[in-house]
């Protein structure tokens, strides 16, 4: 007689995407808001981004009670820091932490895909990209998600920088502006609404530079 | 099931805590098991949604001068090359590296930690640690996390005080003292031409060339190695980074394209009529 299995599983995929670009005094963060399971959506309406410390963004995809339960852990560490050091942490402090708490939950993963973006001590655009169990690295841009297989190729074609492992280093970070990134994020998403069944609804585009923090909308097809 | 996780203790509490939430934070965590009955399955099932970043070509081998270590930049997940640009050979401290090989998350946290504890170890001895010492401490972590399904294939590289040395490590377990190693899905064809070229007096510039060969060789037959050829140098003062060459293009390096001096067919302007 076969041990009964359990055909119950902790964790669902609610879809979407997400994309983070990195400038040279800004970065662009966007994520589309549509919440889906299997085929159906369950809402238009939920935003997938959110605003950890003051120069720090982060988006996830991917099982969104995982990731509803990671950004109240890394918002409560945040309280604390900001409790015992007097200052907001930095970007690349709050990535290093997001690391941590992912590979904390190592054999129970939390089912999130994240990216993280904001401006680094200096002032410069930095975005970070993770996998689900918290490998992580310093990027001029990423997406993570559904379409991030459809997205991806394209953000390679139009921002490939050289790599920063190459000797001798060579700048990494986009040259385009701030509006030029912002339109290549409306495009991108449009794109991979059509060919995606999980993107789509409306994109959440958030842009962080030296005056603060700025939140756009724009509709996507519906269907 | 409680899991040692003496490996995780790296700060022990010298405060003692009056406030229940910041004592609770600082405390060494510990891991979450889910509850399940079949727990190699659940393990299993959730190995292959993370899908960690495996295919790899990482090299290290010990010469008259020092060490060398090399290594490729590509993670991939499936099929689909999530990243070009990993950084493999990881910085332990100015006189240690270790390369990754196997899952990106597991190598990255563990020889973060490895990291803090030659620190402490420093710290604590007035002294620092040997590479015997440091890889034995990651070692013995790994083993106790066996059968867990870890996934690190490391080489610890550094020169201490009785030299230049160099470990390999896994997930299984098992620590190698050697001379000459290759880890990854790549490593067949690194081997072949390492151990072709190898010899003991090679000066550091022959020595680069060769890694850097072998890498490139790796990441020219085997589709999950690609990007970046790293090649850094361990010496008696620490260690530098020698080259960082696209394998694309070290590819027309080694293999120029000579134009043609033949020309079969030669395009003339028509005759006016």
């Amino acid at each position: 007689m076969t041990k009964q299995q359990a055909n119950w599983s902790p964790y669902d995929n609610n879809g979407g995407s997400c994309v983070a670009i990195a400038g040279s005094d800004y970065c662009v963060i966007a994520a589309d808001t549509r919440m889906s399971t299997g085929y159906n959506i369950l809402t238009r309406d939920y935003s997938k981004i959110s605003h950890l410390a003051e120069k720090c963004v982060m988006a996830s995809s991917g099982f969104q009670a995982d990731v509803k339960a990671l950004q109240k852990v890394l918002f409560a560490r945040h309280l604390t820091y900001q409790h015992q050091h007097n200052k907001q942490m930095s970007c690349p402090a709050m990535a290093q932490l997001l690391s941590n708490t992912l590979y904390y939950k190592r054999f129970f993963p939390y089912y999130s895909f994240n990216v993280l973006g904001g401006l680094d001590s200096e002032g410069k655009g930095c975005v970070f990209t993770y996998d689900a169990v918290g490998s992580y690295e310093r990027v001029g841009y990423s997406s993570q998600g559904s379409g991030s297989t459809l997205i991806m190729p394209f953000l390679d074609n139009q921002l490939k920088s050289p790599s920063p492992l190459l000797l001798p280093a060579q700048d990494a970070v986009t040259p385009l502006s701030e509006t030029e990134a912002v339109d290549l994020v409306k495009t991108v998403f449009a794109s991979a609404t059509e060919r995606d069944i999980y993107t789509g609804d409306k994109v959440e585009i958030v842009i962080l530079n030296a005056s603060g923090i700025h939140r756009e909308f724009m509709d996507l097809r519906k269907d | 099931m409680k899991l040692d996780t003496s490996g995780l203790e790296s700060f022990p509490s010298l405060i003692s805590h009056g406030n229940d939430v910041a004592g609770e934070i600082s405390a060494p965590p510990s891991f979450e098991l889910p509850n399940s009955n079949d727990f190699d399955g659940f393990l299993k099932e959730a190995i292959q949604m993370v899908k960690p970043a495996k295919g790899t070509t990482t090299l290290a081998f010990i010469f008259k001068e020092g060490v060398m270590v090399a290594a490729d930049s590509r993670a991939s997940m499936g099929g689909y090359i999530s990243s070009q640009s990993v950084k493999k050979i990881i910085e332990i401290n100015p006189y240690m590296l270790g390369t990754m090989a196997g899952g990106a998350a597991d190598c990255q946290f563990w020889h973060r930690n490895l990291g803090i504890k030659c620190r402490l170890h420093e710290l604590a001895n007035k002294r620092r640690i040997s590479v015997t010492g440091a890889s034995k401490l990651l070692a013995n972590i790994l083993y106790s996390y066996r059968g867990m399904g870890l996934s690190v294939g490391t080489m610890i590289a550094g020169w201490d005080e009785t030299g230049p040395g160099l470990y390999y490590v896994d997930s299984e377990g098992g620590r190698l003292k050697g001379t000459r190693f290759s880890v990854g899905s790549g490593s067949p064809y690194a081997y072949g031409v390492l151990d072709s070229g190898y010899k003991y007096d090679m000066s550091i510039e022959e020595a680069s060339e060769l890694a850097r060969r072998a890498i490139y060789h790796a990441t020219f037959r085997d589709g999950a190695s690609g990007g970046v050829a790293s090649v850094y140098y361990v010496g008696p003062t620490g260690w530098t980074k020698l080259s960082g060459d696209d394998v694309g293009e070290l590819h027309y390096h080694y293999n120029p394209v000579t134009p043609s001096s033949i020309v079969e067919q030669e395009m003339v302007e028509a005759a006016a009529p």
